[in-house]
């Protein structure tokens, strides 16, 4: 019934707190198809699409974690990386509401917060953290990898810190109870997440390093042999 | 440059992983139970869920296409609709909004749509 990481299902939240959490989801989307119509060039129209069906896939694909959980890909920094915060907002708003509505995975009433938790607290967040991280360190790609990876794992966990407030802030479970637990599991899945998005990340600067809106121009001259060609492809 | 993927390979490519993610892995992904939902196991509050009432006649209700009996069948068919489905309305959505920045011609050229 409710088989994805992070999605809430309805009732879980108070209708307070739903109708709170989507009121920055709604501006964030909003936002988001403002940016789109600015800024959105002839090459990122299919990116979108790509995106948002690859982020679907992939969300798919529960792996085991410890004791008898799953966890799964959330894409969320992603989409950040190749789009830029807003559009990844809105390419996970796409997702979360396609979830919602065809195959019944997520709340309808929790949509806002659903979106608020990935879409807003994770793509939006994460594409500021890795665009910080990719202007204070160096420009090399293993450190601009590293910091995908540490952002993809932090989104996550910044997501489950999220449901975990707006659940004790419902009365649905003490904050002292769920913290800890949301916490300690996707510190887990958030290694996956890391390890996933760190490898798409790879393969787009292989293919396409251009398609990538936050970061990932390296230094050219003493960089790893890897780096050139990507940069030369 | 030259070596570059057009931007329509690159697509087809992405999409068929995509595809091929949801339609030949997914049937074998871990059916165990998620973080949220381990967790809502563990501290009891796993029974306040519920569906909404438009969930009921979801066309795809837990990522089983309807009327299918094998499991793994069921599942790779959603995952095939699914992915499909929201690459259409992701694409639809940019290209609807590129349509209309052409329309003003507001070329300004490559721009990374960042923040």
């Amino acid at each position: 019934m409710f088989s994805i990481a992070l999605h809430i299902p309805d009732g879980f939240l108070s209708g307070a707190v739903a109708a709170l959490a989507a009121i920055p989801a709604i501006a964030a989307v909003a936002f988001g198809l403002k940016v789109a119509d600015r800024d959105l060039d002839e090459a990122r129209v299919p990116l979108l699409g790509v995106l948002a069906a690859f982020i679907f896939a992939a969300q798919m694909l529960n792996f085991p974690i410890a004791g008898g959980t799953s966890g799964h890909f959330l894409g969320a920094t992603l989409a950040a990386v190749l789009l830029g915060p807003w559009l990844a907002c809105l390419v996970m708003a796409v997702v979360i509401t396609t979830q919602a509505f065809v195959f019944a995975d997520g709340g309808i009433s929790a949509l806002g917060a659903n979106v608020l938790n990935m879409g807003v607290l994770g793509a939006v967040l994460a594409g500021f953290l890795v665009a910080a991280g990719s202007r204070a360190l160096p420009k090399t790609r293993a450190a601009y990898l590293g910091t995908v990876g540490v952002v993809a794992w932090l989104a996550v966990m910044v997501g489950a810190a999220a449901t975990s407030f707006e659940l004790a802030l419902s009365d649905t479970v003490p904050l002292g109870t769920v913290l800890g637990a949301m916490l300690g599991t996707h510190a887990l899945i958030g290694i996956g997440e890391s390890i996933i998005t760190v490898a798409a990340v790879s393969a787009v600067l292989a293919a396409r390093p251009d398609l990538i809106a936050i970061g990932g121009h390296f230094d050219q001259a003493p960089g790893p042999a890897t780096a050139r060609t990507a940069q030369e492809a | 440059m030259s070596r570059r993927l057009s931007i329509g390979v690159f697509t087809v490519l992405a999409l068929a992983v995509a595809v091929g993610m949801a339609v030949a892995i997914s049937p074998f992904a871990s059916g165990s139970p998620d973080g949220l939902e381990k967790v809502a196991e563990k501290k009891a509050f796993l029974d306040d869920g519920k569906l909404h009432s438009v969930q009921n006649d979801s066309p795809v209700p837990d990522y089983a296409f309807p009327g299918v009996d094998n499991e793994k069948v069921a599942t790779g068919m959603a995952g095939f609709v699914g992915t499909l489905g929201v690459f259409a309305v992701g694409y639809g959505i940019a290209f609807v909004l590129g349509r209309r920045r052409r329309a003003r011609g507001d070329d300004r050229g490559p721009t990374a749509a960042t923040a």
